[in-house]
């Protein structure tokens, strides 16, 4: 193992155990924000010791016993301390006790609690069960770190003060609670995964693919979150072959499918078969089935459509979203003939599709397909497009015949 | 933890406390409510038609007396019932089968301890 990647290992290992161990005292106080603050120390010694002296044998009694030696040194907020000081004394006995289950997915429930507001639920995550500062944070989500820290604290503020639970018996009894954590840590993945997104946000891949699969884990491996993370790694599979040498776009039927990273398929194909044989089907898993779908030309040299028309229909029975709509549309245009598309995609509802980018792009196609005028769909898809390389390639649509 | 349950009420909310038609449903769904809550119910109020309430604000010592409420808006606070839960999911839990649920809103927010 590399210099580097033993860093990066002892950076986790720290940021695992720091997560679970905010986790474990928040169960007991529901106070988010103190439990940060009894860790804070401890956390910043591991940062900085872990990768150059290893990763102690156990990480978790590793950072209590140094926040308990420095809860005692310390006399700054004596009362706030003491208190945390004790509730640290007990998370030390409990750790001695057998292992037990992850207490992660509990502190995920509770960000993504539906009474926290959207925007502020995977940043929550990203800080309680990763650890990222509040800085990071921000930056990834282009949000000054002084509003990002504003948000967090309040969200963490309204979680003591109005009494969200902690506790949750049986976590996994609320597929609706890990249907919304999903929906987060994807929204967090959209952000970073964005082609145009600028570099510091491309971190936001990595973390929410990591948060993915911790949740993934403690969960029990529940089907959507295996959906979820093969959706994820699908879309980052097509990343290397959606950009040509001189950096035109390239759309998902014309890439050269020995371009997708392979290995990222393998583990997307093995975690949505294994998903697949709870026969419980949702959201995230029919999203990765249509990605999935669409690898398959890869094998097959040619895309199913009939399979993919049918995985839409599947999916807006669970999740009826303008998005989905329009994908749906894509599929049967392919599958029948555009004409019939094209007339069901002019019944969408006009006033939700003015700024919806895929409906313009999508019109453009079959507009082309149809012969008909098409340059005007092509100028709002175009403008409504934040990504330089699709921008350019759908005005040269504009003009072609 | 004690909550509030605030009842956000429609005018056709509040129309139908005294409409002929419809009051004997509209009193007998909080009659059901409040046999719902039962015991974990600790205080409450029912409150008259906005057109009943007079704002005032005092500015520079001087009295500033308004008719109608605070704001103008569709869902008006119609009552609110005091209740002990055990957390924010079991207060919503109780929030959820208030009649004005279902048609206007129904806010929940924990009481400040004093």
């Amino acid at each position: 193992m590399g210099a580097a990647s033993s860093t990066r290992a002892a950076e986790r290992a720290a940021r695992e155990a720091y997560g679970r161990l905010i986790a474990r005292l928040t169960a007991r106080t529901g106070d988010l924000a103190a439990a940060e603050d009894a860790l804070a120390d401890a956390f910043v010694s591991a940062l900085e010791r872990w990768p150059r002296d290893g990763v102690p044998a156990r990480p978790e009694a590793w950072l209590l016993r140094v926040a308990q030696r420095r809860g005692i040194d310390a006399t700054r907020r004596k009362a706030v301390r003491d208190r945390a000081t004790s509730t640290l004394t007990q998370v030390a006995e409990e750790l001695e006790e057998a292992a037990r289950p992850d207490p992660r997915l509990q502190l995920m429930l509770v960000c993504a609690h539906p009474s926290i507001a959207a925007n502020v639920r995977a940043p929550l995550m990203l800080q309680t069960v990763l650890g990222l500062d509040a800085k990071a944070i921000g930056q990834a989500f282009l949000v000054s770190p002084a509003a990002m820290g504003q948000r967090l604290s309040r969200a963490k503020t309204k979680i003591k003060d109005a009494g969200i639970p902690f506790a949750l018996e049986d976590a996994r009894a609320h597929p609706e609670r890990l249907a919304v954590a999903c929906e987060a840590i994807y929204a967090a993945f959209a952000t970073g995964s964005a082609p145009d997104a600028p570099s510091v946000r491309r971190g936001l891949v990595d973390e929410a693919l990591w948060l993915g699969r911790v949740m993934h884990e403690v969960s029990g491996r529940a089907p959507e979150t295996a959906g979820l993370l093969a959706l994820m790694l699908h879309v980052e599979a097509r990343r290397p072959a959606q950009r040509r040498a001189d950096g035109g776009f390239v759309p998902l039927d014309e890439q050269d499918p020995t371009r997708w990273d392979h290995e990222k398929l393998r583990e997307a194909e093995a975690l949505l078969w294994a998903a697949g044989q709870a026969r419980t089907p949702g959201r995230f898993q029919l999203e990765a089935a249509i990605a999935s779908a669409h690898a398959h030309r890869g094998l097959t040299g040619h895309t199913d459509w009939t399979a993919v028309v049918a995985l839409y229909e599947r999916l807006l029975t669970f999740a009826d979203t303008l998005g989905g709509r329009v994908g749906y549309l894509a599929a049967l245009a392919e599958r029948d003939d555009p004409e019939r598309a094209y007339a069901l995609l002019l019944e969408l509802p006009p006033d939700r599709v003015t700024s919806h980018q895929p409906y313009w792009a999508l019109r453009m196609h079959l507009e082309r397909a149809t012969g008909r005028p098409h340059r005007d769909s092509a100028e709002r898809a175009a403008a409504l497009c934040e990504d330089p390389a699709v921008r350019a390639y759908l005005r040269a649509r504009a003009t072609d015949a | 933890m004690k909550y509030a349950i605030m009842v956000y009420e429609t005018q056709s909310d509040f129309d139908a406390r005294t409409d002929p038609q419809a009051q004997g449903d509209y009193w007998a769904s909080y009659k059901a409510y409040s046999e719902y809550l039962g015991e974990r119910v600790t205080g409450g109020a029912a409150l008259k038609g906005v057109e009943t309430a007079t704002t005032i604000r005092l500015r520079d010592g001087e009295r500033l007396v308004e008719d109608g409420p605070f704001a103008d808006t569709k869902e008006r606070l119609g009552g609110l019932f005091l209740v002990e839960a055990n957390d924010l999911d079991e207060a919503l839990e109780l929030a959820a089968k208030c009649p004005s649920a279902s048609s206007g809103s129904v806010e929940v927010r924990p009481l400040l301890e004093m």
